[in-house]
């Protein structure tokens, strides 16, 4: 909580920075018809952070997680998570990067629907080679750290939507990986499972410090983060900062610039 | 506007199921091939008596071929049902932009018109170029001169092939246009969002059914293979029937029990992908249950034909080596009256002397003997006290029948010019001659007794306590069912026999010994014309070359047989588990690309996939394997007439027909899962 704030910002160590990206380009197209989904996007993330990246569909949001997470290439630019150039990775090293840096947790939940919830959760550690024993004490502190205990043996079609995305949640985070990516995690969920699961990000956040990147276009979703970040165009707009505001005050705020980024987001509230 | 719909809906299945057309065109050109081997055999000038067989070989290919049509067909139906189950998200599309479903099987039938034409021109292109390679064989059988033949195409094959797969085609459509009307636009809109249920079998049950069938199997096995003497009809279809339940109950409990197994092994199960690995084949593998069993029984016949075939083919090869060790013989026997059956003797060189001719001209060496029969020795009294027990056993047998003495010193004669060993006997003893495994069976049950035999009068002592391998006829099988040899002053001419002339020609090479068989015929039907009087005759000639040409017939009658029935079923089961495996690996594409976002290794998701293939390839394959130990035993008992001392070389021939086919279809599937999987992740791998 404390670092999220501004002021320890300014002063925060360059040891804390963990995500650093530099002046990234993402194009599509061809000359002819260009379309710029990026459009020279910097800015840091520091260690234990949980920023919330805003922006109406088609802003360029989904595509910069993508470039993040390893999914997509950059056009141009350079993208650093601690000392390495993500940008440059290839083959084996990629996937290392992938299963040992990196959690993931997408808008369809993304289970694999043959496994049960403990089979999906352990998958990523068992992808990482860990023992068996490791494996299970594992699974089970984060599933009792997420509220899914009762359902580790059952399967993803048994499940709800709340508890399926709170599932992989635990896939993600189970790793502690560096740096938890969110695509619109609250997307598929009605409100009271949106909201139990952003209080379990929250907690995640400060009990476990994991550093956590959501992209959504949903004002209360954001709200839970400690900074958000907006971009329109494929350029950062603008940037808030939680700093002391109760979620309330901050949602408010959020609601603020959402409002004068204009109608093009609106119709996405 | 629909045959554009059509013709890009082929070109996106073509990319994912190639295999599907590749297996239709094979199917094709194996017809075809098989089917012209009738004409191509006529272009070879084989001569009167090869042609014959060549016409009892097309016939019986024409029959099993529509046997074939029928397995293809059933192929093509389930292939073209399973294609379209895949598809009702995009009929339902068509249906709500309003399409009627008389549009959608207008769309389907234009399909399967534009694939069949294509599979059926390719099919017979390639079955074209094939069958001038299966006439090399054609011509290795028959032992052919290759040099009169010319490429050629046979038409009424290729009509035969058109008309057989047109059929089939329209079976095809008839049945696409069923389904169709029986769609519901609110299933197909649902169709794949229904939530799996993924079912956990009760494992006691499982334990308990896995169990049960296995010893039910075992039992079976028994009764198959090592208890075939108490087998009767019922018995056998029986058994079957066992076989056939027990096989799929086996696959039903494996299913249950191969997840719950690995599962037990904590640290195999999570490490790695294994978890994954095997619930991906435990999901597949419960629907998989009916399909597998009929896989490894098609298998389980495949492997049973081929290699009977094989081993009839390389036995009569080393029979006619063995049983035919002269060029030419006559028995000549004579009956006193056509009511009775009693033989009486008559000297067949005196008959060709009458004629004014030698019998010996043609000959380099030859053995003129006769045997004897004693109206006392039966094949009854032969037994002796065990002739209750055996005819209880075998109730068909005729045990009236006069048993054959021959005098020893003849049979060593036959013996030296056969290049065969020699007997010897004391004063008081016999020996049994034979070499037809059932009787010999029979006859040692009571040579082990070491019985005492009253031949004309003498008391004789059986020297062996089985019987002795040999025979006097010249054939192509093992048939003598037992011949008395007896020290020379035992028999009584009053019993003579039957008469025999065994020689070889005085002729060196094949030419020669054709054109000497000639004369020696012209010469015996002309011996033959000049008897006088109206005996009742029982004479009959043999030569090894005629017994030659039987025997290349049925060798290639068995063989066409066999590779036809074989080759068609192993394509079958390949393209049943290619479809399959291949269309689960295009659901499963999303899995895929999650594995790589969670950072699995690619050696690793390929690993996957080899045993997820392996799995649903080996199981059948390894439960087919056990049936055949079992089967090919019980084969190798029906087919001991014929020999089979090289069932080795058989199975090895069968095993590689077997790797190439099965093998290749494995390997294809796997590589295009592969494929599948890995192009069509929208996800940086590099």
């Amino acid at each position: 909580m404390e670092n999220n704030t501004g002021v320890q910002m300014k002063g925060a160590d360059r040891q804390m920075e963990l995500l650093r990206i530099q002046q990234i380009e993402k194009y599509y197209g061809s000359k002819s018809s260009l379309t710029k989904a990026i459009d020279d996007i910097s800015f840091n993330v520091e260690k234990g952070e949980f920023v919330a990246i805003m922006g109406a569909s088609g802003s360029g949001k989904t595509t910069l997680l993508n470039c993040i997470s390893t999914i997509d290439r950059v056009t141009a630019g350079h993208i650093f998570l601690e000392d390495t150039d993500i940008t440059a990775l290839k083959g084996k090293a990629l996937n290392r990067f992938r299963r040992e840096k990196l959690g993931f947790i997408f808008q369809d939940f993304n289970l694999l629907d043959t496994l049960t919830a403990y089979e999906n959760i352990a998958l990523a550690l068992s992808i990482q080679k860990r023992p068996a024993k490791e494996i299970d004490t594992a699974v089970k502190t984060v599933a009792e750290q997420l509220g899914i205990t009762e359902v580790l043996q059952k399967y993803p079609y048994q499940m709800s939507g709340g508890q399926k995305q709170r599932v992989a949640s635990a896939r993600a985070i189970v790793t502690d990986p560096r740096l938890v990516l969110a695509d619109e995690p609250t997307g598929a969920l009605d409100s009271k499972a949106a909201k139990m699961l952003l209080e379990r990000f929250r907690y995640l956040n400060q009990e476990r410090g994991a550093t956590i990147m959501m992209v959504t276009h949903d004002s209360f979703t954001a709200s839970y983060a400690g900074r958000v970040i907006f971009i329109k165009d494929g350029k950062i707009f603008h940037e808030l900062r939680r700093g002391d505001d109760s979620r309330k005050q901050f949602f408010d705020r959020i609601i603020d610039v959402v409002t004068l980024l204009g109608g093009d987001v609106s119709d996405a509230l | 506007m629909l045959c554009k719909l059509s013709v890009s809906n082929i070109r996106r299945s073509l990319r994912d199921y190639a295999i599907y057309f590749f297996t239709l065109l094979i199917g094709v050109s194996v017809f075809y091939v098989f089917n012209a081997i009738g004409g191509q055999a006529t272009m070879m000038q084989l001569g009167e008596s090869k042609n014959e067989i060549v016409g009892l070989i097309s016939s019986a290919l024409s029959y099993i071929s529509v046997f074939v049509a029928g397995v293809l067909g059933l192929l093509i139906v389930y292939a073209s049902r399973f294609l379209m189950k895949r598809r009702h998200r995009e009929f339902a599309l068509y249906m709500t932009l309003g399409m009627s479903k008389g549009g959608i099987s207008a769309i389907l039938l234009l399909e399967t018109v534009i694939i069949g034409m294509l599979s059926l021109g390719a099919g017979l292109l390639l079955g074209i170029g094939l069958s001038q390679l299966m006439s090399a064989l054609v011509a290795h059988l028959f032992e052919a001169d290759m040099s009169a033949y010319r490429f050629m195409v046979s038409g009424e094959a290729a009509v035969k092939t058109v008309l057989f797969f047109a059929v089939m085609y329209l079976v095809v459509m008839v049945f696409n246009s069923i389904m169709i009307s029986r769609f519901r636009l609110i299933d197909l809109m649902q169709s794949g969002q229904k939530a799996e249920t993924i079912k956990l079998k009760n494992p006691v049950l499982c334990v308990i059914v896995f169990l049960v069938s296995a010893a039910v199997l075992g039992y079976t096995y028994y009764q198959v293979g090592w208890n075939y003497d108490g087998l009767n009809r019922t018995k056998f279809v029986l058994s079957f029937v066992a076989g056939t339940v027990t096989t799929f109950l086996i696959f039903w409990s494996v299913a249950g029990m191969l997840l719950r197994v690995v599962m037990s092994a904590k640290n195999t199960y999570f490490r790695s992908l294994n978890a994954f690995t095997f619930r991906q084949i435990s999901s597949k593998i419960n629907t998989a249950v009916c399909s597998m069993s009929i896989i490894c029984l098609m298998l389980f016949i495949t492997i049973c034909t081929l290699t009977s075939a094989f081993s009839i083919r390389n036995s009569m090869n080393a029979n006619l080596r063995a049983l035919c060790p002269a060029d030419f013989e006559i028995e000549w026997a004579v009956y006193d009256d056509p009511e009775n059956d009693r033989i009486v003797f008559e000297d067949v060189a005196e008959k060709y002397a009458d004629a004014g001719m030698d019998i010996r001209e043609h000959f380099r060496d030859s053995v003129h003997f006769h045997s004897y029969i004693d109206p006392a020795l039966t094949l009854g009294t032969f037994l002796g006290s065990q002739l209750e027990s055996i005819r209880s056993d075998y109730q068909f047998l005729n045990y009236d029948a006069h048993e054959e003495i021959v005098r020893l010193s003849d049979y060593n004669r036959l013996m030296q010019l056969y290049g065969r060993e020699q007997l010897a006997l004391n004063d008081d003893e016999f020996l049994v001659a034979a070499n037809f495994s059932s009787m010999i069976e029979i006859r040692n049950r009571i040579l082990a007794e070491k019985p005492a035999v009253e031949v004309f009068g003498h008391t004789l002592h059986a020297r062996l306590d089985k019987c002795t391998d040999g025979f006097i006829s010249l054939s192509s099988n093992r048939v003598n069912t037992g011949i008395l040899i007896v020290p020379d002053d035992v028999p009584d001419e009053s019993g003579a026999g039957a008469d025999y002339f065994i020689g070889t020609y005085a002729a060196d090479t094949k030419e020669a010994c054709a054109q000497t068989e000639q004369t020696v015929k012209e010469q015996f039907d002309r011996m033959s014309r000049s008897l006088a009087d109206d005996a009742a005759r029982s004479v009959m000639t043999t030569s090894k070359i005629e017994i030659y040409e039987n025997s290349i017939g049925i060798a290639a009658l068995v063989t066409f047989l066999g590779l036809y029935i074989g080759l068609i079923f192993l394509l079958a089961c390949g393209a049943v588990l290619a479809l399959k495996e291949l269309s689960e690996s295009v659901d499963s594409i999303p899995r895929y690309v999650m594995l790589r976002k969670l950072g699995a290794e690619e050696q690793d998701i390929t690993k996957s996939l080899l045993i997820q293939t392996g799995v649903f390839f080996l199981l059948p394959l390894l439960l087919a394997g056990i049936h055949s130990v079992v089967g090919m035993k019980f084969a190798a008992y029906v087919l001991s007439v014929f020999g089979t001392e090289n069932i080795g070389a058989s199975i090895l021939s069968t095993s590689l027909i077997l790797l190439a086919i099965y093998g290749g279809y494995f390997l294809i599937t796997f590589l295009s899962s592969k494929r599948i999987t890995h192009a069509a992740q929208n996800i940086r791998t590099q």
